[in-house]
């Protein structure tokens, strides 16, 4: 049974899935590295998904606009980065606690949403796979990396533009001053609030296409708790990352492969008790956490409120 | 007169904060076009209006005041816990399996074993974390949201497998649940035909003993300083690290302990959805709402968590008469949260400036340090 994993067209369909399934996560995880590399934990990723994810299918069923969908998404994920960074910044809210908050009210607002609007549960014909031409029709690698639809390329585009702004812009320089000095990039003149501001906004913006990227373009569902726990996991794999871009995509594929494994086992019912390979990826990002951790260096003001001395 | 009045605010911020949430909820019923004094009316008719009610609001608020109670332990260590849903979990496995193991045992001992069963499961499901944190860095915020989902799995897995009714194990449709405990095994009802249980009872004497714990004792002392100031603990020749581990592991045990208490005392079996919620119906994180509410204070929680134990009740009164689902409360819960810790900084902000007004009219030494040690007690 286990041979049935290894045959060419069986692995061109894990591969091809994971580097699918990697798309919420990414889009999560890389708005939380902004987020996170300005100095601030955002933990209620999971909740302005949640919230993301509803706004984008409602507006989509309703308008049969996809893109107005997406625009809904991020809009509502722009509202709640800016409740969170006006908690966290204005009132230096506790940001560990403060996004448990935010998690609690997303869960809660989207299932209400959800009951009040739409009652069941439905299904959209989400954005369409878009064969990249002559690349797509490359053996193997074509299927898997070039026959996806606009939402999952986007979302590796997203990891070069990030590593792109934070390494070679000044906003990333600032965004990144304001994460390990804030007191020196106050000196200089640079607004710590207002950079932080953006950094979450943009957090909750990515968090909410993330939600959507699920919604109508991955499952083509809307259903209460969708995201079971991936905000966290977008939070976890910014640590697993070390902050980087890369690195955090390096993760994302790390997880979402063995999740398309996962799936795949279940598929060709492999027996090996599925709960087991369900929980095959959270071990390994604990067990990477205490390899890695220790030798990388955070955000030095992580989590701490910035304050002007008197 | 002023700094009592002063006082009393503080006090009263978490209430406030409480109202805020309260009148956001309004709104959001009014865009629902549900009258929302006929949406708070059925609420506090479904948690107080009758025996039964208020009944069915403390055995609500008994797993909640014991996650609550680990919360207190573990943020006054500066150690964020959020894995009661995990901890809860293999709490109650455990304390299942002892139930379901030694069925000829006497009924006493037990219910006294599954509950010490279900405090060591979370003991280890929140130690592991503080372990990792204390000689491993591992952030535990995020390692404990990972232990929650293993152990999601773990009961997944368990309750389709090892543990599985022999009566499901026959049958097609192979519901996920255990069989159910013995009658000499379940907790005392304390007012039949209500619900109420003797979980309740326990719950409350743990308040005061984690009171106890934390003021009176050395153990409570070493982590609330190492919450309060890690290096000033390191040089006083505190083990810190010890410290971080102790303050996540007894966080963790509470919460097991809640897990074994709601199999014992409620549902007397373990039945999975496949989700964490199904088993825990958020208690692990409105435990955590519940704590903070009761401002970490473990006798404060005992109101707090019946306050939010009602709240949970009372929406599904709400939902029935007029149509509101009870999903708003886990919303509006979540407001609470961001609201009062909001608030914490207008009560430390009021702090500092009585300070300023104190050592203007009264100036200190010029050697005594610039602020006092934060006021936590």
């Amino acid at each position: 049974m286990i041979s049935e994993l290894f045959t060419v067209t069986v692995l061109i369909g894990i591969l091809s899935s994971g580097i699918r399934l990697a798309t919420p996560y990414l889009y999560a995880a890389i708005g939380e590295t902004f987020s996170q590399r300005s100095g601030v934990l955002n933990l209620g990723v999971e909740g302005q998904m949640l919230l993301g994810a509803f706004a984008a299918f409602y507006v989509a069923m309703n308008t049969g606009s996809l893109w107005l969908g997406v625009l809904a998404a991020m809009i509502v994920g722009v509202a709640m980065g800016l409740a969170m960074a006006f908690a966290t910044v204005n009132l230096h809210a506790e940001q560990g606690i403060s996004g448990i908050g935010f998690y609690l009210f997303g869960l809660g607002m989207s299932d209400l949403l959800f009951q009040k609007m739409m009652g069941t549960v439905r299904t959209v014909d989400g954005f369409q796979k878009i064969a990249i031409p002559f690349l797509s029709k490359i053996p193997g690698i074509g299927e898997i990396f070039f026959n996806h639809n606009i939402l999952v390329y986007g979302s590796y585009f997203l990891v070069l533009l990030a590593w792109f702004v934070l390494n070679k812009t000044t906003l990333g320089l600032k965004i990144r001053a304001v994460g390990e000095n804030p007191d020196a990039a106050d000196s200089l003149g640079v607004s710590v609030a207002r950079v932080r501001y953006f950094a979450i906004i943009f957090g909750g913006m990515m968090s909410g296409l993330a939600g959507a990227s699920l919604s109508i373009a991955l499952l083509n569902v809307f259903q209460q708790n969708m995201t079971s726990g991936l905000g966290f996991i977008a939070v976890a794999l910014v640590y697993f990352g070390a902050w980087r871009p890369g690195g955090v995509l390096v993760g994302a594929l790390l997880f979402s492969m063995v999740n398309s494994l996962q799936l795949w086992i279940q598929v060709l019912g492999i027996s090996i008790p599925s709960e087991l390979a369900v929980m095959m990826p959270y071990v390994l990002t604990i067990l990477v956490l205490i390899a890695t951790v220790s030798k990388v260096i955070a955000p030095t003001a992580l989590t701490k409120p910035f304050e002007r001395e008197e | 007169m002023r700094s009592r009045l002063s006082a009393l605010f503080d006090a009263l911020l978490p209430v406030i904060a409480t109202l805020a949430a309260l009148a956001v909820g309004a709104v959001m019923l009014l865009f629902l076009k549900v009258n929302p004094v006929e949406a708070y009316a059925a609420l506090w008719d479904g948690a107080f209006g009758s025996t039964n009610a208020f009944a069915e609001t403390l055995v609500k608020a008994t797993p909640l005041l014991l996650v609550a109670l680990g919360i207190c332990i573990s943020f006054r260590g500066d150690v964020i816990n959020i894995g009661g849903e995990g901890q809860m979990i293999i709490g109650g496995l455990l304390a299942t399996w002892v139930g379901l193991t030694f069925t000829n045992a006497p009924g006493w001992l037990v219910i006294t074993s599954a509950m010490i069963a279900g405090f060591l499961g979370g003991a280890i499901w929140g130690g592991i974390p503080g372990y990792l944190k204390a000689y491993f860095n591992v952030n535990e915020i995020l390692s404990t949201v990972m232990m929650n989902a293993i152990a999601v799995q773990i009961m997944n897995f368990m309750l389709r497998g090892p543990m599985i009714d022999p009566v499901q194990a026959q049958k097609a449709s192979k519901i996920p649940q255990t069989a159910r405990l013995i009658e000499s095994f379940r907790l005392a009802r304390l007012m039949p035909p209500t619900r109420l249980h003797f979980g309740l009872i326990i719950a409350v004497a743990l308040a005061v003993l984690v009171y106890i714990l934390l003021w009176r004792t050395t153990l409570g002392y070493r982590i609330r300083a190492v919450g309060l100031n890690p290096s000033a603990s390191k040089y006083a020749g505190i083990k810190v690290q010890r410290y971080i581990v102790m303050a996540l592991l007894l966080s963790g045990a509470f919460a097991g302990l809640a897990g074994a208490v709601q199999v014992y005392g409620v549902n007397y079996r373990m039945i999975t959805d496949g989700s964490a919620s199904g088993f825990t119906s958020n208690s692990g994180f409105n435990g955590i709402v519940a704590a903070l509410f009761g401002q970490l204070h473990p006798l404060w929680s005992i109101l707090a968590s019946v306050l939010f134990g009602a709240l949970l009740v009372g929406a599904n009164q709400m939902q029935r008469v007029v149509q509101a689902p009870s999903a708003l409360i886990t919303a509006l819960n979540g407001l609470v949260v961001v609201f009062v810790v909001s608030s914490e900084f207008l009560r430390r902000r009021r702090q500092r400036q009585r300070l300023a007004q104190a050592n203007k009219e009264n100036p200190p030494p010029a050697d005594a340090p610039d602020r006092p040690m934060e006021a936590k007690s």
